[in-house]
């Protein structure tokens, strides 16, 4: 017997608005979230388009301990994950006497390896670059400070599937929850923010340089775009058994009813169609449903020629003509990475909370695999009642979420 | 270096950085019981010691100190 499972709260803490509402402001009115960071000019990056959030001052929030043994990324996650347990009114007292879990998507601590590394060189003293270092630089940072600051007793680890970690961890959160082995799981992904983060992303080529316009670099679909723009920061969300929920009385925003998932088996970087397809029919017979009943697709869509037209194709041979409207939220946010996973299934989820489609920006003539796609160029008032998320990543991971309205 | 510049440093950096409660500073008060600093504070001792002192401890040096008053000596010693 398994059981269902429900999103009962949701925080983000993003370059297009650092909490649920602003978010869903910028997502309505198509709000860029890009900028130049002068950083990276100086530092030798070929772009130094970005997203950018604001670092959080957790000082008054958090102890000194507490602090110290986190990276830029688990400040971020921090913040999300305070609003979505607000969100879910999941209090500590009520986490003290249940066996919540956390599963994160996280695949770097570049900044916090590299400081500290820098340190001991200077030194010539490992002792001397201090007690949290440790702690910031391992990859399961995120899980490992959440995890003590919650007190969490449940499952306990970090995802890494490059950039479809988070949507991964959604999917083993779902797949814990419907086993029976979990009731609580605290799901998201986290992405740092830095120049010492992106340095060998950007060493591919693979980087839009339109500086002239940054809020128009990434144009996913678009037949104008010239790459990828990376960004940051952490979306997190609260699954739970639909009894669980129910019985706490907790606020039901939706049901996860399909992961697919899959391995191109191919090359390290370059996306194939047959992959993603398969992810996308895996998550339809996972959850029962024809492909028809999708409303919309989050497409993973990153804005790189290659990466675009293969999605398109693999959306249209799952969906066919007349299929599903599709936008992808990276046109404003650019491309969230370990993050993007959870934080496009928070934005899907605004929008199907308050019946719109928010709008792939800077897409002024679709290329010929996108042509056949339902795109949504113009924010457009719409149930939406069930939504399929896609994320793929390096290493040919792919990832398919479908969540249903309830 | 001057003994009372030793303990305003000292203090300083324990309020400033480590946030110990200024009140709980006291010669007698026990680094772990009162002051509430754990094993990895330790480590950050060595460090904030290093960067206000220029001298490096070793994990053996805190073997005998307990109090505030122990670890003021042990500086004073070790600058002397």
């Amino acid at each position: 017997m398994t059981k269902r499972v429900v999103i009962t709260g949701m925080g983000i803490y993003s370059c297009i608005g650092e909490n649920i509402n602003k978010v869903k402001e910028s997502l309505y009115n198509g709000t860029s979230g890009i900028v130049v960071d002068q950083e990276r000019i100086a530092f030798g990056y070929r772009s130094p388009l970005t997203g950018m959030v604001p670092k959080p001052n957790l000082k008054k929030a958090l102890s000194r301990r507490q602090r110290i043994s986190m990276g830029e990324e688990s400040e971020y996650a921090y913040m999300a994950t305070i609003e979505a347990l607000e969100s879910a009114n999941m209090s500590q007292e009520f986490i003290d006497k249940h066996d919540v879990g956390i599963l994160y998507g996280n695949d770097s601590t570049a900044k916090s390896v590299i400081e500290s590394n820098d340190k001991i060189r200077e030194k010539q003293d490992t002792t001397l670059v201090g007690s949290g270092a440790i702690f910031q630089g391992m990859n399961s940072s995120v899980t490992m400070n959440l995890s003590t600051i919650f007190k969490l007793t449940g499952i306990n680890f970090t995802v890494s599937a490059a950039c479809a970690s988070g949507s991964h961890a959604i999917g083993m959160a779902y797949q814990l929850i419907k086993s029976g082995l979990q009731d609580y799981v605290i799901c998201g992904g986290a992405q740092e923010i830095n120049k010492l983060a992106m340095g060998s992303f950007d060493g591919l080529g693979v980087f839009s340089t339109n500086t002239n316009n940054p809020q128009e670099a990434s144009r996913p679909f678009d037949m104008g775009r010239d790459g990828l723009v990376p960004s940051g920061g952490a979306a997190t969300l609260i699954l739970e058994s639909y009894e669980a929920a129910v019985k706490r009385g907790a606020p039901i925003l939706g049901e996860v009813i399909g992961y697919g998932f899959s391995s191109n088996g191919e090359h390290i970087s370059t996306p194939n169609v047959n992959g993603p397809s398969r992810a996308m029919k895996m998550a339809l017979e996972q959850a029962n449903i024809p492909a028809n009943t999708i409303d919309y697709v989050n497409a993973h869509a990153t804005s790189t020629p290659v990466g675009d037209a293969n999605e398109a194709k693999a959306i249209f041979e799952v969906f066919g003509e007349n299929g599903p409207y599709v936008s992808s939220t990276k046109s404003m946010t650019g491309h969230e990475c370990w993050m993007a996973g959870a934080s496009e299934v928070i934005y899907s989820l605004i929008m199907m909370k308050s019946g719109f489609i928010a709008p792939n920006i800077n897409l002024k003539q679709p290329d010929e695999a996108a042509s056949k796609l339902n795109l949504v160029s113009k924010t457009l008032e719409k149930k939406i009642d069930v939504f399929l998320s896609n994320s793929f990543g390096f290493g040919g991971t792919n990832s398919a979420l479908i969540i249903k309205n309830i | 270096m001057d003994k009372e510049v030793i303990i305003e440093k000292i203090n300083n950096f324990l309020v400033e950085e480590f946030e110990v409660e200024e009140d709980d500073i006291a010669p007698e008060a026990g680094l772990k019981e009162t002051l509430e600093l754990d094993s990895l504070d330790f480590v950050d001792l060595v460090v904030a010691i290093e960067s206000n002192f220029g001298v490096k401890l070793v994990g053996e040096d805190f073997v005998n100190v307990k109090t505030l008053q122990d670890f003021y000596t042990l500086i004073e010693h070790k600058l002397s």
